[in-house]
């Protein structure tokens, strides 16, 4: 069945806005797997350098696929998608697009991060449109071994001495909030829930995801952040200017244009370059 | 009028079992990854089933099908869909695959999942995981603690 087939079928709005939502996959994945890939060649060690590596092809490989369905309903080939938008033209949560810092604020950013994304593809595997129920299954059994992985060092670097404990417990504290911001809606995701498209509203993918990550970061010794969320966005810099961020609505840091800016250079050279 | 006989599907499969995975020495067919050939005249349409969504070889793997079997008389068009309606577990490959990747001097699980992993230089049960990621997506890096060599893991998705 395609997507034109399924329950989106001649709703204009509802076609719109799934667009939207699969776009902001894709955006997450493809920023958070371009962060990962540099990583190699500096990870701390050969283990995690291949590791980092393979789970950034692999997060990469999965932005393609929702890119591919995003522009089924949106117009546009993945290239188009992931090389030629300006940089308010992603949809990303700001929490994939901050620079790697330390390897605490890494695998912080990862278990996070993909334990949110566990929660959204549950939501589409059990969701009506067959392409993407199947799609959603397959990088679920994927991602399983991302979520491993991240909660390993996670635990890893909260029992190791020194100043361990405390550097991924600030990692922590400092990637709470954007964190949660994973779950703020695209335009018109109230009307995709209320169809039924997505089966589970953002608010309460957001509880379950708070509820899965507090029992883990709980029993692993970790404090789990006060929610500070504010409802807007936070204060933050964006070309010098504070304005408040939503990566959702296309509000983004400076960080996303220098990263994008790198990752678009050849496509921009040569627009339709093939490498 | 004459019109010309189309291909059948069963020679697109004996074409199909000659490619090879690139990054495997074995036939696509005994790795699993063809779900279903149709013919329809000059037009052939061949639903494949990735191992791994990510897998970088899959552009090749179509561009391999495509290619060859544009060459088979009667075809005039290929079209090569992945599928993501079920998934690729172990059991689609066939014992003559796991055989040559054994071979190959890879660990490779059984076809019904599970199993100790087992050391291909020297059978050694006693292994132990050093990495769930390896040099390709569907590899994991184990250690056998009796010969002391690392271990190359065939992984599949996790169910």
């Amino acid at each position: 069945m395609s997507l034109a087939q399924s329950p989106l079928g001649r709703r204009d709005d509802l076609r719109a806005a799934f667009g939207g939502y699969l776009l902001a996959l894709a955006d997450d994945e493809l920023v958070l797997g371009h962060r990962h890939s540099e990583w190699t060649g500096f990870a701390p060690d050969i283990e995690s350098d291949v590791a980092l590596s393979s789970v950034a092809q692999e997060e990469i490989g999965h932005a393609r696929l929702f890119y591919e369905r995003a522009g089924d309903l949106l117009g546009g080939t993945p290239d188009d998608l992931a090389y030629g938008r300006a940089p308010d033209g992603f949809r990303n949560a700001v929490l994939v697009e901050r620079p790697n810092g330390d390897w605490g604020f890494t695998i912080v950013r990862m278990f996070l991060y993909d334990r949110a994304d566990a929660v959204r593809l549950d939501a589409l595997a059990g969701g009506p449109v067959e392409p993407l129920a199947d799609l959603a299954k397959t990088l679920r059994r994927e991602e399983k071994y991302h979520l491993l992985y991240g909660e390993q060092w996670l635990r890893r670097l909260a029992g190791a001495s020194g100043s361990s404990k405390a550097r991924v417990q600030e990692a922590l504290d400092s990637a709470w909030v954007e964190a949660e911001s994973l779950f703020d809606p695209v335009d018109g995701h109230e009307g995709l829930v209320a169809a039924g498209v997505i089966p589970t509203a953002p608010d309460a993918q957001r509880a379950m995801w708070s509820g899965q990550v507090d029992v883990i970061l709980e029993a692993i010794g970790l404090r789990v952040p006060e929610g500070r969320r504010l409802p807007k966005g936070r204060p933050g810099g964006v070309d010098g200017h504070v304005r408040d961020l939503n990566g959702r609505a296309g509000r983004h840091t400076a960080d996303l244009r220098i990263l994008l800016e790198e990752m678009t250079s050849v496509w921009r050279t040569e627009p339709g370059a093939k490498w | 009028m004459v019109t010309q006989a189309g291909p059948t599907e069963q020679a697109i499969w004996e074409v199909l079992r000659t490619i090879n995975d690139p990054e495997l020495p074995i036939a696509i067919t005994d790795l699993g990854l063809i779900r279903e050939v149709e013919v329809e005249g000059a037009r052939a349409r061949v639903t494949m089933v990735p191992t791994f969504s990510a897998c970088p070889a899959i552009g090749v793997i179509r561009q391999d099908i495509r290619a060859r079997v544009l060459t088979l008389p009667g075809v005039e068009e290929v079209e090569v869909e992945l599928s993501f309606a079920e998934p690729w577990t172990m059991k689609r490959m066939t014992e003559r695959g796991r055989e040559q990747l054994r071979q190959h001097g890879l660990s490779v699980p059984p076809r019904l999942g599970g199993g100790e992993v087992t050391c291909p230089f020297c059978g050694s049960t006693n292994t132990t995981l050093e990495n769930p990621f390896g040099t390709t997506l569907c590899r994991a890096i184990y250690y056998c603690r009796d010969c002391k060599n690392p271990i190359e893991r065939f992984r599949s998705p996790s169910d």
